[in-house]
């Protein structure tokens, strides 16, 4: 028998998502993934000043903020050719390096830890053994016997208050979860502790940037921030120093504890490494740039195709064409007009909401296709793009989670084919997370080196020409291959589309009626109890789903008409 | 009997009672309350036998003031939700979902009718009957309506709640508006920001479940504490404003000096709210737009943030700065100075302590007319 499950709204993510899938002898036989709110912002900002354009584009997201403002000004930057001190290139690589390990952090612990973390079983758990167990795993120093006991002794008291809050409807009990009481604890004390380490990262990102979230730093041509160390009110070496302070304590717990308690969960669900696959296209942009004009990079990008890394073919710089001309969104099955799959800079879009259609039209989001196919895009992506690539830091990371993964599971033989599932992409994250923190310790020290070079240039001041110019920029954003596209005319923005992350992996359907990679990565997946998807929630939660960033639209022509078929 | 009391205080709250008189010592001063005041907000949480009830919604919104408030650090978002508040629906925090959360909803809206604390994060679609933004089948506009009706106070968190937001400029393709626009008849207090400052809501809350009403508002229902003076009047800048010292320019000499940033399209003469005095995220010391050297853009104020072009001047609501101030080494008793220049220095000081007499007057007159009396 098939049973409809719908699970709306999805909870633990950012925005609004509406997931459907229908089980057969517990099993998901077909998945539709709907983004259930439109706002419009780019056809705000046609006829604006293409300098200001981040600040209302960084509004896509709150979650991903910094993103789209840095890349805002990049893709403008990208439209005029023209050049951007390195000082300026540091500080925002800086800013979005914490920001990701930020990202990483409240992803795993607070948004998805839950699915396999079963709080309520925390109660139950012996604190000395808890503790014996973190301090064998990692020397993290919030790990003892006295710590974890406090943490249960709060726990207790937070339960018998009976007001459970945001943890009553939690699936405490659920036949899914396989964690022993003692690693409960542990993770709820991490959950708790990881609240606060997150915002070490959140005070690099506002020091620079003036607060967090949604920065104000940024300038098309540079930077905000003057650099001048005889002064008491602009970027000096006693903020550069703060800056230094806190990277140095994120760094302690990512690589202490985040890499540690991903593998290490991970070691009771290697089921799920069987579970989740799906679209095994990978596309990874690359990033960090070092140079004025954007051409070379720290952090390497490129394509995968079929999970295949034979296949890699990079991508090396800023405009790059087989970046730009592979790239293509449809609507056919989402709330607009149009079928055919379009390039960014010639997109149409018309509105045309129907309600959810099965067979139609179901979501706000488009379905983005690269060479004319589907594409997965994040953490994982990245992963295995750096990896053909050759990258040694993401090789040493992957090592090392590896390692964790086989020696708590009890060394059983653990192909890298399992890392295409639901457990992949966590683990991914903390490989990323890791390349991440010591990416960002060496942009720092690359600042602090170009400042004492005597270079303290921040700014270039954009010149905007008579006519058409067009430019886009990419960004690899803590959920994936991020772009940017703008059409300027007589300085003014003409058109303006982002293709995003969320957009990549929680497309509907496309123009040739494949699923996306939220809707095949459900497919197999078990369900236990209709009732109780919390197995729809792990596969899901595993790309971090962001779906206010996910829908956009642009108009070129300005028109208004929405018709209204159902409701 | 006392140590018993504060060992309960401790189980319960799972923190010292002497860090808790400090935390809330700390949460009077931001919202301009005494000693006393303190003491009183920290009765009513240890005497309440039940945390207070928050029902959250969001709608179309990047989840800004959520994320603002995960950087709340006086109190954590861990101290609120396991302590302060019961947290009972919130999307972004929810350990189930769909019908569960859905449900978990209602029972509470149910069990707490008339007692709840309604937070919107985001602004509501109303163009074509609010299909842009839906949740569980039904519209934002519909929630936010079924929510408020039995609500004990509606708090809009974020620009975007409070007057539309981002999404609501230009031609508002979705006809978005703020959650007091669609509830007529109903008092909804206004934190506006893009994001909005964590403490401005923490100190709401903590003023709500403290005193049982919501604190002193503005015309545009913004509590007075937070939003009752112009960010110009605040400013660390300011100085440099009053002598006419000005950045042209990211990076030129004046703006490496720090100067004010009047001339690059600050909006801190025409923007309403408490950023540098509260500052973000924790840091201390210049840690705001203005302390990296950005104009602030508005974000708070309907009308300015992402409506004003970036780089236009600002329409100052105080006073333009005097052309000349006196000399400080040429006042009376300056050491020096002969009696006879002594003497002329004071009366053209007169003159200009007149002149400054009459700005100050402007000054209180803007505030008048905006929002603050209070001083």
């Amino acid at each position: 028998m098939t049973t409809r499950i719908t699970v709306d709204p999805v909870t633990r993510i950012e925005g609004h998502l509406r997931i459907d899938v229908e089980v057969d002898e517990g099993k998901v036989t077909k998945a539709w993934s709907s983004g259930q709110m439109w706002r419009g912002i780019e056809k705000i900002l046609v006829g604006r000043d293409p300098r200001e354009a981040w600040l209302f584009t960084q509004r896509f997201c709150g979650v991903c903020t910094t993103v789209h403002a840095i890349i805002s000004v990049r893709a403008v930057e990208n439209a005029l050719g023209m050049e951007v001190p390195v000082n300026a290139q540091l500080v925002r690589n800086i800013i979005q390096t914490a920001h990701a390990i930020q990202d990483h952090i409240v992803h795993f612990y607070h948004l998805s830890a839950v699915d396999w973390v079963d709080v309520v079983s925390a109660l139950d758990a012996d604190p000395k053994k808890a503790a014996q167990l973190a301090e064998s795993l990692s020397d993290w120093h919030l790990n003892g016997p006295h710590e974890m006991k406090a943490v249960q002794d709060r726990l207790k008291a937070f339960v018998s208050s009976g007001q459970l809050g945001p943890f009553a409807s939690g699936y405490w009990g659920h036949p899914a979860m396989k964690l022993p009481p003692e690693v409960n604890l542990l993770a709820v004390a991490h959950y708790l502790q990881a609240l606060e380490v997150q915002n070490y990262a959140n005070k690099i990102v506002a020091i620079l940037g003036g607060k967090s979230p949604h920065i104000q730093n940024l300038a098309v041509g540079g930077i905000s921030n003057s650099i001048n160390m005889d002064s008491q009110s602009v970027l000096n070496m006693e903020r550069l120093m703060m800056t230094k302070g806190w990277i140095d304590k994120l760094d302690h717990f990512v690589k202490t504890t985040y890499m540690t308690d991903v593998p290490a969960v991970g070691a009771f669900y290697l089921d799920w490494a069987g579970y989740g696959k799906g679209v095994a296209n990978y596309l990874s942009v690359p990033d960090c740039p070092q140079d004025s004009k954007g051409t070379v990079f720290d952090l390497p990008g490129g394509y995968i195709e079929n999970g295949d890394l034979s296949t890699f073919k990079p991508i090396t710089s800023h405009g790059d064409p087989y970046f730009r001309d592979g790239v293509a969104e449809s609507s056919k099955h989402a709330w607009y007009e149009g079928d055919a799959a379009l390039h960014p800079y010639y997109g149409e879009t018309e509105p045309q909401y129907t309600d959810f259609q099965d067979e139609g039209q179901y979501s706000w989001v488009k379905a983005p296709t690269f060479y004319g196919k589907r594409a997965q895009v994040g953490p994982l992506a990245n992963v295995f793009v750096m990896v053909a690539s050759g990258h040694e830091g993401t090789k040493k990371y992957l090592d090392g989670a590896m390692g964790t993964l086989r020696t708590v599971a009890g060394n059983p033989d653990i192909p890298i084919e399992a890392l295409h599932s639901t457990i992949g992409r966590h683990a991914a994250r903390a490989v990323r997370c890791g390349v991440m923190m010591d990416t960002l310790k060496q942009q720092w020290q690359k600042l602090i080196d170009n400042i004492a070079t005597g270079d303290t240039d921040t700014f270039n001041p954009p010149v905007f020409p008579k006519g058409e110019v067009r430019g886009f920029e990419f960004h690899e954003a803590p959920r994936g291959a991020l772009s940017h596209w703008v059409v300027i005319e007589d300085g003014k923005i003409k058109n303006y589309q982002a293709v995003v992350p969320s957009t990549w992996n929680s497309g509907p359907r496309d123009q040739n009626d494949e699923i996306g990679p939220y809707e095949a990565s459900l497919m197999d997946n078990p369900v236990a109890d209709p009732e109780k998807p919390l197995e729809v929630l792990r596969t899901v939660h595993s790309f971090d789903p962001c779906i206010a960033c996910a829908i956009h639209m642009v108009d070129t022509e300005q028109k208004e008409i929405v018709k209204v078929k159902a409701l | 009997m006392a140590i018993h009391k504060n060992d309960q205080f401790e189980q319960r709250l799972g923190v010292s009672r002497r860090d808790f008189l400090k935390f809330c010592t700390g949460m009077a001063a931001t919202i301009g309350l005494s000693t006393t005041d303190a003491l009183a907000m920290a009765e009513a949480v240890e005497g309440a036998a039940k945390r207070p009830v928050v029902i959250w919604l969001h709608g179309q919104e990047c989840t800004g003031p959520t994320e603002s408030l995960l950087r709340g650090e006086h109190p954590t978002l861990e101290r609120l939700i396991l302590e302060m508040i019961s947290l009972d629906y919130h999307q972004t925090l929810d350990a189930g979902a769909g019908h569960d959360v859905e449900h978990a909803k209602d029972a509470s809206m149910a069990a707490n009718k008339g007692k709840y604390l309604l937070v919107i994060e985001g602004s509501i679609p109303t163009k074509d009957g609010g299909i842009y933004c839906k949740i569980a089948g039904k519209t934002m506009l519909q929630h936010t309506q079924e929510a408020a009706e039995h609500a004990a106070a509606i708090v809009a968190f974020g620009s975007c709640a409070s007057w539309g937001g981002v999404q609501s400029t230009g031609i508002n393709p979705t006809e978005a508006q703020g959650a007091q626009a669609v509830l007529p008849g109903k008092t909804v207090l206004n934190l506006p920001g893009c994001p909005p400052n964590p403490y401005n809501f923490l100190a709401t809350v903590l003023h709500f479940v403290t005193f049982g009403k919501l604190p002193e508002l503005d015309e545009q229902n913004r509590p007075k504490f937070a939003y009752g003076r112009l960010i110009h009047e605040n400013c660390e800048r300011r100085p440099h404003f009053d002598a006419g010292r000005f950045a042209e320019e990211f990076g030129d000499e004046g703006h490496a000096k720090g100067w004010c940033l009047y001339k690059l399209g600050c909006k801190g003469p025409e923007t309403y709210a408490n950023c540098p005095a509260v500052e973000f995220n924790d840091i201390g010391g210049g840690t705001w737009p203005v302390g990296v050297g950005h104009p602030c853009f508005g974000c708070a104020e309907e009308g300015v943030g992402f409506t004003k072009p970036l780089f236009s001047l600002a329409d100052v609501k105080t006073h333009t700065p005097p052309n000349e101030f006196p000399l400080i080494d040429q006042r009376e008793n300056a050491t020096g100075a002969s009696t006879g220049a002594a003497a002329l220095a004071g009366a053209v000081g007169g003159a200009v302590v007149g002149a400054g007499a009459m700005a100050a007057k402007k000054i209180g007159d803007a505030e008048n007319n905006s929002s603050d009396n209070q001083g």
